[in-house]
């Protein structure tokens, strides 16, 4: 392998590497630096992105950043990729396929776009990212569209649905409970209704996949359950009779990375087959729910690539999705701001990060949704947890996370709030997903425009809801 | 908002039934959030009075020392975890032969060390008649594992750090105790056993802190370790 130059300001930068092009061509961000892999300096940054542009993406099919021999996440991805979905951009180099994708968005043709999503390795997809611009993430991510279903239909045009999600610090079923039903009055939960259990176990898991299966049942609400609990727990729960609409996992984009989160591929196979068997849905039947975040890899010390060189967090997230989409999810999201300053520092890295991590899923034939979030020690704030909201409302993000008052009292951080869903709904005229809009007339919790009433607590349709709290 | 949402409220810790101006917050509600988060970020940003803590801690009767780790700044310490884990260059411990080092640690709350360390120190101290005790150090830009080689070079038999816990929207001053036995650069997070969320009247008292940690370095010291081996013989955690 011949080391790859380029010379910016008067300055020629060698790259002995694909995965010191790959690292040093990212747009800056803390993980990097702590993974002593970043560029040094602006230009070197800038050579990096433009020997990047130079390479054809075969390139990416002759060489890989992690080793084929030595990862089952490479072995996934290569064994099943689709030659012929490459085909329309075999031939072009990373710079021209940013081009071919800014021309087919630009015409809105989203076929051209979607098709090649089983021919793109993961590393493709990482590659274009970096050459691309904010705007330029945004104008493909929403041409880029991927459709599933269960019991509500998620990324159509012209939606943005959410994931309800009712936390409590000891599952306490009231309080669960009363979280659950102030997201319902807000319109929420129509990509999931999705707890993350203070307590991984099986019968906690039972215990509140019933809890939201009976307020499902009871009001009739097309939409699915999640208790996010290792997936192991889960296939335990189901053995048991519970009623799971999804398999839960975290999943990274490194073999010893998945290792890390106690998975492997063979596992979330045996668990998309056991939930499938189960037939819960009523509009489709993609039964899987996966969340990323950059920086996993490198917290499991698992983020060694090709010569044990550190590889990028971007393109080990981009992996993670090579993994997601073998199982056809129903939802994937990137959890964006929540592993702390060390990954994503500040703002400007985090709602980078969360545009990239949108297009990328979504080029890759993903239902992304993102986790905008933040913890108290990253430089962020709501009004940049508006900014990447709106930013991913115009990007067609599939789904966003909602709590009450953006305020999660069992993990302690903080994302979007039911308002902050509404407001991204009203600013970009979106709409929840159709079978959960119906609903939402049904039980006139919208008005004749379709926004969501503010009720007072003894309108009849908060009452009626209400009564499951008692 | 009617009251007929308290059911909600009553329910939950949660920010249920804000109601609405618009599709936005009431003024209310949001400036309430803001001061919330005003506080979370004050208590990671505003530095520890090292003195006015020394001063507290020599209340104990102990000699207390300052170091402070690699990390020469808290924006490096936030994206640099690894510096806050060694000492910065140069940093001088006098040897000794002890049972147990204590050291005070701003962590990612200043704020919580500053007002819940010197209390939970003497409460600790108080229930350990008879153990040799290192002079107390007080470390800033510093993780727990920081702890490993100052205990170390101490020489002590175990190390406890007391630190400030990364704050929460509702907890900005929550207090962590991490126990290791054998401290070294390098030990593993299972090898330590920790106590989280002191901060009286809202999580653990001092008392409680402290009763539940002697018990763990009592059986610490029998075992000869700490961590996942010490949890399962231990009294239950937080």
């Amino acid at each position: 392998m011949t080391a790859r130059r380029a010379t910016v300001a008067g300055h020629t930068y060698e790259f002995p590497t694909l995965v010191e092009v790959m690292a040093k061509a990212t747009p800056a961000r803390s993980g990097d630096v702590l993974a002593g892999c970043a560029a040094t300096s602006e230009a070197e940054r800038v050579a990096a992105q433009t020997v990047l542009a130079d390479l054809p993406l075969t390139t990416f099919l002759d060489e890989q950043v992690v080793g084929y021999d030595e990862d089952d996440v490479t072995r996934l991805v290569l064994d099943t990729l689709d030659a012929a979905a490459l085909e329309p951009v075999r031939a072009l180099t990373v710079g021209g396929f940013r081009e071919w994708l800014l021309a087919r968005a630009a015409a809105g043709d989203e076929p051209a776009i979607t098709g090649l999503a089983r021919g793109l390795t993961p590393e493709m997809a990482a590659a274009v990212s970096k050459l691309m611009r904010n705007a330029d993430l945004v104008a493909v991510g929403r041409r880029a569209r991927v459709i599933t279903g269960l019991r509500s239909t998620i990324g159509l045009p012209g939606r943005l649905a959410s994931r309800l999600q009712p936390n409590h610090p000891t599952d306490d079923a009231l309080g669960v409970t009363a979280s659950l039903l102030d997201g319902l009055l807000h319109g929420s939960g129509d990509a999931v209704i999705g707890i993350n259990p203070a307590t991984d176990s099986p019968a906690q898991t039972i215990a509140l996949l019933e809890l939201i299966d009976a307020v499902i049942s009871r009001y009739e609400i097309p939409t699915q359950s999640c208790v996010l609990a290792h997936v192991t727990t889960t296939l335990r729960a189901l053995e048991k009779g519970a009623p799971v609409d999804l398999v839960f996992q975290s999943v990274a984009g490194t073999q010893g990375g998945n290792e890390g989160f106690g998975v492997t591929l063979d596992l979330l196979t045996e668990a998309r087959s056991a939930a499938l068997e189960l037939g819960r849905g009523t509009v489709g039947s993609n039964v899987t729910y996966f969340e990323t975040g950059q920086g996993s890899a490198l917290s499991a010390g698992a983020h060694l690539g090709v010569g044990g060189r550190p590889v990028d967090q971007q393109t080990l997230e981009c992996r993670a999705y090579g993994v997601a989409r073998h199982y056809d999810p129903l939802l994937v999201n990137t959890v964006v701001g929540f592993i702390g300053p060390e990954y994503l520092y500040d703002a400007k890295q985090v709602i980078r990060a969360g545009l990239e991590d949108h297009f990328c899923g979504k080029l890759l034939g993903l239902p992304m949704g993102v986790d905008v979030c933040y913890t108290n020690h990253t430089d962020v704030d709501p009004d940049d947890t508006d900014t990447l909201t709106l930013l991913l409302g115009a990007a067609g993000c599939s789904f966003v996370i909602a709590v009450p008052g953006s305020d999660d009292v069992m993990l302690h951080y903080q994302s979007l709030s039911f308002q902050d869903v509404l407001t991204a709904r009203q600013v970009l005229g979106l709409r929840p997903a159709p079978e959960f809009e119906a609903w939402l007339q049904r039980m006139d919790l919208v008005d004749d425009a379709g926004r969501v009433r503010e009720l007072t607590a003894d309108a009849p349709q908060a009452r009626a809801l209400l009564a499951a709290a008692r | 908002m009617s009251d007929a949402f308290d059911v909600l409220r009553s329910a939950t810790r949660a920010r249920v039934a804000l109601g609405r101006a618009g599709d936005g917050l009431p003024t209310d509600r949001l400036l309430e959030f803001r001061a919330a988060h005003a506080a979370a970020r004050d208590a990671v940003h505003t530095p520890l009075d090292v003195d006015a803590l020394v001063d507290e801690l020599a209340g104990t009767g102990l000699d207390v020392l300052t170091v402070t780790s690699a990390a020469p700044d808290r924006a490096t310490y936030l994206q640099r975890p690894d510096l806050g884990r060694q000492l910065a260059e140069g940093t001088r411990l006098p040897g000794g032969e002890h049972d147990l080092a204590l050291v005070v640690a701003d962590g990612l709350s200043p704020r919580a060390v500053a007002d819940h360390a010197a209390g939970t120190v003497s409460a600790v101290l108080e229930r350990l008649a008879g153990w040799s005790v290192a002079p107390l150090v007080v470390a800033t830009q510093a993780r727990v594992a920081l702890g490993d080689p100052v205990g170390e070079a101490l020489g002590a038999r175990i190390v406890v750090v007391v630190i400030g816990e990364r704050p929460g929207l509702s907890s900005a001053d929550s207090l962590g105790l991490y126990l290791t036995w054998g401290p070294r650069t390098g030990r593993a997070d299972s090898e330590r056993n920790c106590i989280s969320n002191v901060r009286p009247p809202h999580g653990l008292s001092y008392a409680q802190a402290a009763e539940t940690l002697a018990g763990l370095l009592l059986a610490s010291r029998e075992l000869g370790a700490s961590g996942v081996v010490l949890k399962d013989e231990g009294p239950a955690l937080e």
